[in-house]
């Protein structure tokens, strides 16, 4: 067993009774002790209560329990409420908060058997695509400790490719687990909205927010993603599904793709002057694996940006009231007035960033521009949607970039958030459409990892891991850690 | 931003039923007051220079022809599920009231609203 193995691996070692969950955990806690100074990855260490889950799980295992899952480390975002431990959201507002309850994806989890080794940093409330946005400092890209890992799930990301963890969950509003996942060169999912439950999950933007896994390959994003998903009457927009490919899934691994497909490539995603190279490779190779691929149009993909920008922030602004220094989180020194308490403990607690798009959607929101920003912006939404509706009928998935960029260097586009927010480009269509999508490493760009997105109809996240499973049975781009040469 | 390629926005930023705020002047002052934050005059400044700039890059979206398009609140165009009206959960102050800043006797504090 080493670092870069993963959950499937870890899980027969288990089964064959080559070491012990309490071993593999301490492992875990081991390499992340020593690595976590230099990548910032990690905000909380769990080791207690990892070790405690271990024996319990080892307990269980020795007592005849078969499951896969049992006794596998991981991580989670620190944006799951995990009861009894400090959940921060990577803010200073919730610096001190230590949770009252879990999130029905941690609760999920740890019914599963898997061990959480601690809590992941990540952009403020999930608000950027750098992970320089956290109150707890920056996390590194372990391709390259001067450029970011993407975000807002960057700590997760960070953590899986550096061989901390095997798997960690993130967010993903509008890219939030793609675009770190391309840019740390490991394999993300975004699910169907509605797949899995955000109960306890801090919010950001509700008609945005869903949860999934990220990992180095899809077999073991497919076993992440069959324990997080699922029915919760706790979330009013949990989708009401009983899928047996998810069972069936942690049981057997993903399924064989037993048909071609044909693949859509929306022309609006290959029309700038970016290197696409390592993507023609990725179509190559598809086709050798008997895909048709053919052009398909999604013409309102240019407004994504703005539209994602005016209802992410809109709902932002509404979901942050909550944070006003009286019942819990940051409360300011010395409150003169309840205007005064409320005023303060928002400026001092929230981070510039947050504050934008606070102020943003409190702008587009305000009397009198509701109609022009907000209501036109949803009607923009549902346009895009059609756009895949459309491509759909012609198309069993569609392929495209996940990131406009590799990575970028730390503090490259800190004072030029419009260029930032450029860097969802082709993440937020899929995220406003609710659709499920998954990136891969497919290849480099200046020696640092790139990714390629692939997207389905609503809830065909069985069909995205079929052909990223096939895809990654015949190539070798997951496989390449930092430190290889490219 | 060098060595970055980005596929920029080529709409028109013209704003055909733009409301009847001129270009995107921005109160930051009356913003934060909405928002709840206290934001010095300094800062200030800046903030209006950064909402500025997004929100001319939101007001690209306007080129869109939306005439007769319905809004979508729901990604999949769903409606929210209602529950049964049955309790399910059970107070417990003590614990939930646990990471707050202030209380007594199971009330927050906060400054006094009433002379």
């Amino acid at each position: 067993m080493n670092e870069f193995s993963s959950l499937r691996e870890m899980s027969a070692g288990l089964d064959r009774g080559d070491f012990s969950s309490v071993e593999l955990t301490q492992a875990h806690l081991d390499r992340i002790q020593q690595a976590n100074a230099a990548l910032n990855c990690f905000i909380t260490i769990n080791a207690d209560s990892a070790l405690a889950a271990a024996a319990q799980a080892d307990d269980q295992r020795a007592r005849g329990s078969k499951s896969p899952t049992l006794g596998l480390p991981f991580a989670h975002k620190d944006i799951f409420c995990t009861q009894g431990v400090l959940t921060t959201a990577g803010s200073k507002m919730l610096s001190n908060f230590v949770a009252p309850y879990d999130a029905t994806v941690v609760s999920n989890m740890a019914a599963a058997g898997m061990v959480s080794v601690g809590k992941t940093n990540m952009d403020e409330f999930a608000m950027g695509s750098s992970n320089e946005n956290s109150f707890f400092g920056p996390v590194s890209n372990p391709w390259d400790h001067e450029r970011v890992p993407g975000g807002s799930s960057g700590g997760s990301a960070a953590a899986v490719a550096a061989g901390l963890v095997a798997g960690a969950t993130g967010t993903d509003t509008g890219g939030s687990i793609r675009q770190p996942a391309a840019l740390c060169g490991i394999t993300g999912l975004k699910p169907t909205y509605g797949r899995v439950s955000r109960y306890g999950m801090i919010a950001f933007a509700s008609s945005l927010d869903q949860a999934g896994p990220m990992t180095r390959d899809a077999e073991d994003a497919a076993l992440m993603f069959s324990v997080m998903a699922g029915f919760d009457p706790k979330d009013s927009t949990s989708a009401e599904r009983r899928d047996a490919w998810l069972d069936a899934t942690i049981a057997n691994g993903i399924a064989a793709l037993d048909r071609p497909l044909t693949i859509g490539l929306p022309s609006e995603y290959f029309s700038d002057n970016s290197n696409l190279s390592y993507i023609d490779i990725a179509k190559t190779e598809l086709q050798r694996l008997g895909h048709k691929l053919v052009e398909v149009s999604l013409p309102h993909t240019q407004a994504a940006v703005p539209v994602y920008y005016v209802l992410a922030s809109a709902e932002a602004s509404t979901n942050l009231s909550r944070y006003d220094g009286v019942r819990f989180g940051h409360r300011c020194n010395d409150p003169q007035s309840l205007q005064d308490l409320y005023e303060r403990s928002r400026e001092e607690g929230f981070g510039e960033e947050v504050k934008r798009r606070i102020l943003t959607g409190t702008y587009t929101l305000s009397v009198g521009y509701f109609d022009a920003y907000y209501l036109k912006a949803q009607k923009i939404r549902r346009l895009i949607s059609e756009d895949f509706q459309q491509a759909f009928t012609k198309v069993d998935v569609l392929l495209a970039p996940t990131s406009p960029t590799p990575a970028f260097k730390k503090n490259q586009l800190t004072d030029d958030h419009v260029a930032m927010y450029q860097q969802d480009l082709y993440t937020v269509p899929t995220s406003l459409a609710g659709l499920p999508a998954i990136s891969l490493p497919c290849g480099f760009c200046d020696g640092l990892p790139m990714g390629m997105q692939l997207i389905a109809p609503a809830f065909g996240e069985e069909l995205l891991l079929q052909l990223a499973a096939q895809y990654q049975g015949q190539t070798d781009w997951h496989l390449r850690r930092p430190g290889d040469s490219a | 931003m060098s060595g970055l390629h980005y596929q920029r926005i080529s709409m028109s930023q013209e704003a055909p039923d733009h409301p009847q705020h001129e270009g995107t002047s921005v109160d930051v002052g009356h913003l934060a007051g909405l928002a709840r934050l206290a934001i010095g005059d300094d800062a200030s400044t800046q903030i209006a220079t950064d909402l500025h700039a997004i929100i001319e890059m939101i007001n690209t979206m306007q080129a869109v022809d939306t005439q007769g398009v319905e809004p979508l609140s729901h990604p999949l165009d769903s409606t929210a599920r209602l529950r049964c009206d049955e309790v399910t959960e059970s107070p417990n102050p003590t614990h939930f009231q646990s990471g707050a800043p202030s209380t007594v006797d199971q009330y927050y504090l906060v400054p006094r609203v009433v002379e």
